[in-house]
């Protein structure tokens, strides 16, 4: 073992894992968080804290963690490098792990564009593959970035995400490999609605031999409505949804809609089980963490490993 | 080059607001071929000067001239003979330009009238696009001749990021994925290995990291 993550332990067994999100809130309720994080207890092995998502300003994550993990539950900071240096991606992660935060996901982030601060200046000081490749550096040489030692390394489980479906496609592979050859443990992909598409990509994982190399978690996400399909389908970049998964929800009336929605997902769950390299599932129902333990128990996920 | 373009008219106008003599200093450089700054357009803002303040009732003397270059002392020490006789200096080069003059003639007030926007290159008539951050580390050696500091929207050295759509940026369908460009350029080139080398974290100090950057050539200086 790496590191004491509950993630990797539980991927370490073999088994399949289970991780989902939760977004903190934009302002100082620390209870919504709690709130939040208590919906998912027991049916997830880490819970995925983002980091000010699609350039919101929220609550931080690594203090929403700390939230997370005071309940006892297994917190993964999410951490973009569209809004820190070096500096202080180092510092926070030193404070994470000083509260025993253990897994993190390394991302570059959505453009400041997309959020309420349009005209921030992104930092991007390093991208996420140099920043997988500091976190490993911290932890299995004991050395800050810039080459000095630190007292008392960070010990990280060290995920990174990954899209199949942004362009170009032939290159998303070679992606991954990079990744991996940066020291990435896991990956949680873009949320998976082209199945086909998916398991194109895995094979081209497989073929390369690079998920003996690292977990790869698929992404499923539950529609809560056709206008939740099409809104994503148009508006949000990098996602690939397919017109059969709109005529399939505009097929049921609107109010069976969100059950039609986690009925597909259960089902994308079952097929994507039996995809070679797929080591688990990242679960994000956005603004719906209620349904998680539902999702987990139909997919037939429940009960989580006990490590 | 560096591009540029004409700051809005009423803000020329607030800037020049209480002066009465005013020189008008455009740039034979940059700023003419990306048609901001040059002989022209300091014709044609000292004609709408003029009218505005002939609308407004107001008396305004502009004296009109355009330097070779407004970033060398040399040039700019052509303003000279004039300086003493203005109120106030309105540059139309760059923000090098408007340095100079500010550096050179300290009891006079200098305003841009011009927006400095980038390092670019034409792509044809009328059209300029950023091409260079000046980072002073260039990298267009290992990313076939395609920039990713000053044409990746993240400025990511190990891209395309997650948010590449149709081939295009997510930050707008109408800037290219710089990435896309690389890895096509490099398939072109037969060099679609070099795609899998880590690209280590960049030394932003040769950039402006380290400070304002100067350079010294010993021999020239």
């Amino acid at each position: 073992m790496k590191t004491d993550s509950r993630l990797e332990k539980v991927l370490a067994t073999g088994e399949l894992a289970v991780t989902s999100e939760c977004g903190p809130p934009r302002g100082c309720r620390p209870e919504k968080v709690k709130e939040k994080a208590a919906l998912l207890k027991d049916h997830v092995d880490g819970v995925n804290v983002t980091d000010n998502q699609t350039a919101m300003v929220r609550m931080s994550s690594v203090t929403a963690g700390i939230l997370i993990k005071q309940m006892g539950l297994d917190p993964i900071i999410q951490m973009v490098s569209r809004d820190r240096n070096r500096l202080a991606m180092q510092s926070e992660i030193l404070g994470a792990y000083s509260f025993g935060i253990d897994t993190m996901l390394c991302l570059s982030g959505d453009h400041a564009k997309f959020g309420d601060h349009p005209m921030a200046q992104g930092v991007f000081d390093i991208d996420s593959i140099q920043m997988v490749k500091m976190v490993r550096q911290m932890r299995d040489d004991g050395l800050f970035q810039g080459g000095a030692k630190i007292d008392g390394p960070p010990k990280m489980f060290i995920g990174a995400a990954a899209n199949p479906f942004a362009d170009p496609f032939e290159l998303r592979v070679m992606r991954l490999a990079k990744k991996v050859k940066a020291g990435v443990d896991f990956i949680q992909t873009q949320c998976i609605f082209n199945l086909d598409k998916f398991e194109e990509w895995m094979k081209g994982v497989v073929d390369r031999g690079l998920d003996e190399q690292v977990h790869i978690l698929a992404g499923i996400t539950p529609m809560k409505s056709v206008g939740m399909a099409r809104y994503m389908k148009n508006k949000v970049p990098g996602m690939d949804i397919p017109d059969a998964v709109i005529k399939r929800l505009e097929g049921v009336p609107k109010e069976q809609q969100p059950e039609e929605g986690i009925k597909m997902a259960v089902e994308a769950i079952e097929r994507l089980k039996q995809v070679k390299g797929v080591h688990g599932f990242h679960i994000m129902a956005i603004e719906w963490e209620e349904k998680v333990p539902q999702i987990v128990e139909q997919a037939g996920l429940y009960p989580r490993p006990k490590v | 080059m560096i591009t540029a373009e004409q700051k809005p008219i009423q803000e020329i106008i607030g800037y020049i607001a209480p002066y009465r003599r005013i020189l008008l200093a455009g740039c034979n450089e940059c700023v003419t071929v990306c048609a901001a700054g040059g002989r022209k357009e300091v014709g044609l803002l000292a004609s709408a000067l003029h009218l505005n303040h002939l609308k407004q009732g107001k008396n305004i003397d502009i004296r009109e001239i355009t330097l070779e270059r407004q970033c060398d002392p040399e040039y700019v020490e052509e303003l000279a003979p004039y300086i003493d006789g203005v109120d106030a200096v309105v540059s139309m080069a760059c923000g090098c330009g408007v340095q100079s003059i500010a550096a050179r003639y300290k009891k006079t007030p200098v305003f841009p009238a011009v927006n400095t926007r980038f390092m670019g290159a034409s792509l044809s008539q009328g059209v300029w696009s950023e091409r260079c951050k000046g980072c002073g580390d260039c990298v267009l050696g290992i990313t076939g001749g395609i920039c990713p500091v000053a044409r990746c929207s993240k400025h990511l050295f190990n891209g395309p990021c997650g948010g590449t759509s149709n081939g295009q940026c997510e930050v707008s369908p109408d800037i290219d994925c710089a990435w896309r460009l690389i890895w096509e350029r490099l398939k072109e080139l037969g060099l679609e290995s070099r795609y899998e080398e880590l690209m280590e974290a960049k030394d932003w100090r040769p950039g402006g990291a380290g400070g304002p950057g100067t350079i010294i050539r010993e021999d020239l200086a």
